[in-house]
């Protein structure tokens, strides 16, 4: 990671890949997939994904959910509908949760960012995992690690006091089950094993402080 | 995805540099922009990115209300107390927005900013004078069930998505803008987005180039607020309809109202008439359904939302009879 990324300037990133482009091409195509031969001028990027950094070259246009799938080799994050409205590409980043196909990753310079695979620590699966195993909290497991993810920065958020639609604004959020089926709206479950992601949730209250990613 | 080149200037003047190149556009939380240039409704060849601009402040300005920088999150905004405490309208109307991340990555700016969800405008095989000045409404003829029904035209019947800007426009809050020349100026929320006229392309007032640097809201009214949002299912859903109301009542009588409807124009729709019939008037019923009725009165509908007339009038008027009782 960079000593201090949210002071980078980018402003000569468009001409210098620009000029790669112009002059770079073949050099560059020896060590690239066929697919990206001749494609526009790619940026550098510095991403830190499960406490790993790699430095890569990638389209602007690359989607951080495209970046991690098709260029680090991490396929638990799914892609559902690509626009934002399902959540099966939820991850965390900065230990919050986004849907990473909505955002560029030439924009996470710098950001941690943390995947369904980087939720187990020293062999033993994230208590949320857990639940959702033993709760059954899926049918064809497509939406899982969004909803884990998800729920990792939902429980979070609720810790930290961050209100919703259903709760009182001036008291402490709790996680009940109402809450948590309001905060989990952006995680669509087409199987609708919604009871048991509900319940895997509400078993792990407490269990996951300070393991937000 | 159209081809483009990118860049993440350090600061405001070098971002607005940036942007004043033909085909250029900000980014910033990107959920809407990123999501349009998916199905090549959005073009920019040149990405501005101003999210890690030191625009995430909330902080109290002189006159006892507050200033929200362009980039706080929409989650950081409904999560601020001050904004809970004295501003409820306002938390409340963004956490009926959107989901959980979508909230954590979207901006207060960016929130004004985005485009309707018209279904003609998303999709490139149909006419849309918004999308391509000229080509016509396919929402006119089409399925209109979530269009508008206040100050549409026939060139465009979309309507503006938001439900934060809903409560700015209740809590009558001002937008700063900087200009290229580097001049800040101030649009009060009700002239920031337009009604479409036969320039439907055209969303704002906002010139070419210009940046939503904070957004400014008075000190807070007296009396209670509340946001009431109807829609297709409970949670994640754009509004049919949606209501933001601010009243100050006294001895039976109203003091003082403020009224913003969502989802059933090309912008947050404020019903003066409404507002004027309210204040002077009994606390009473009689009151608040005449109010509802007055917000409707210019309503013009379409053959599939013509529900949203009555279900304007009783959701004004259940709001106001709650607010009033305090419920």
């Amino acid at each position: 990671m960079t000593s201090s990324p949210h002071t980078i300037t980018r402003r000569v990133l468009g001409i210098a890949s620009v000029v790669t482009a112009m002059f770079g091409r073949e050099l560059q195509a020896q060590s690239m997939p066929s697919s990206s031969r001749n494609g526009p001028a790619k940026s550098d990027v510095r991403l830190t994904v499960n406490g790993q950094t790699h430095d890569l070259a990638l389209d602007p246009r690359t989607s951080l959910l495209d970046a991690l799938r098709d260029h680090l080799g991490l396929a638990g994050t799914k892609k559902g509908c690509d626009h934002g409205q399902c959540g099966a590409c939820t991850v965390l980043v900065n230990g919050v949760r986004l849907n990473a196909c909505l955002s560029l990753a030439v924009a996470r310079e710098g950001d941690s960012i943390v995947t369904i695979e980087g939720l187990a620590a020293d062999g033993k699966l994230h208590p949320l995992q857990e639940a959702f195993v033993k709760h059954d909290g899926f049918q064809c497991g497509y939406c899982t690690p969004g909803q884990i993810c998800s729920a990792v920065g939902m429980l979070d958020e609720i810790q930290r006091g961050v209100p919703s639609a259903v709760g009182d604004l001036a008291a402490a959020p709790q996680a009940s089950s109402v809450e948590i089926r309001e905060r989990m709206s952006g995680n669509i479950c087409r199987c609708s094993a919604y009871p048991n992601i509900v319940a895997a949730i509400m078993e792990t209250q407490g269990k996951t402080e300070g393991r937000a990613g | 995805m159209r081809a483009f080149t990118y860049e993440r200037p350090a600061d405001v003047a070098s971002a607005m540099k940036a942007a004043s190149q033909p085909g250029a556009s900000f980014i910033a939380g990107g959920t809407n922009l990123l999501d349009l240039m998916k199905i090549d409704v959005e073009q920019p060849t040149h990405l501005v990115d101003i999210s890690r601009l030191p625009l995430r402040e909330v902080g109290e300005t002189a006159d006892g209300g507050l200033r929200i920088g362009a980039l706080v999150s929409n989650t950081d905004l409904a999560a601020d107390q001050r904004v809970r405490q004295r501003y409820p309208v306002l938390a409340m109307a963004l956490l009926n927005g959107a989901s959980g991340q979508l909230r954590n990555q979207a901006t207060a700016a960016g929130n004004l900013l985005q485009r309707t969800r018209c279904p003609y405008f998303y999709d490139v095989a149909m006419p849309c004078n918004k999308r391509q000045p000229g080509s016509g409404c396919a929402a006119l003829a089409g399925f209109n069930r979530m269009h508008a029904i206040l100050g549409a035209s026939q060139a465009c019947i979309a309507v503006h998505p938001s439900d934060m800007a809903v409560a700015m426009a209740a809590l009558r809050a001002e937008i700063e803008v900087q200009t290229p020349a580097g001049l800040s100026r101030k649009v009060p929320i009700a002239e920031l987005h337009r009604l479409p006229g036969q320039n439907p392309e055209r969303d704002t007032t906002l010139a070419r180039g210009e940046l939503i640097t904070a957004i400014l809201l008075p000190p807070p009214p007296a009396g209670r607020q509340t946001y009431r949002k109807v829609r297709d299912r409970a949670s994640y859903a754009f509004a049919l309809v949606s209501v933001a109301a601010i009243v100050d009542t006294a001895d039976g009588k109203i003091r003082d109202a403020r009224l913003a409807l969502g989802g059933v124009a090309h912008k947050p729709w404020v019903p003066k008439e409404a507002e004027r019939e309210l204040v002077g008037a009994a606390a009473d019923a009689g009151s608040y359904e005449a109010a509802a009725r007055a917000a409707t009165r210019e309503a013009r509908t379409y053959p599939h939302n013509e529900f949203k007339v009555p279900l304007t009038e009783r959701l004004v008027a259940r709001t106001l009879s709650d607010l009033a009782t305090g419920g």
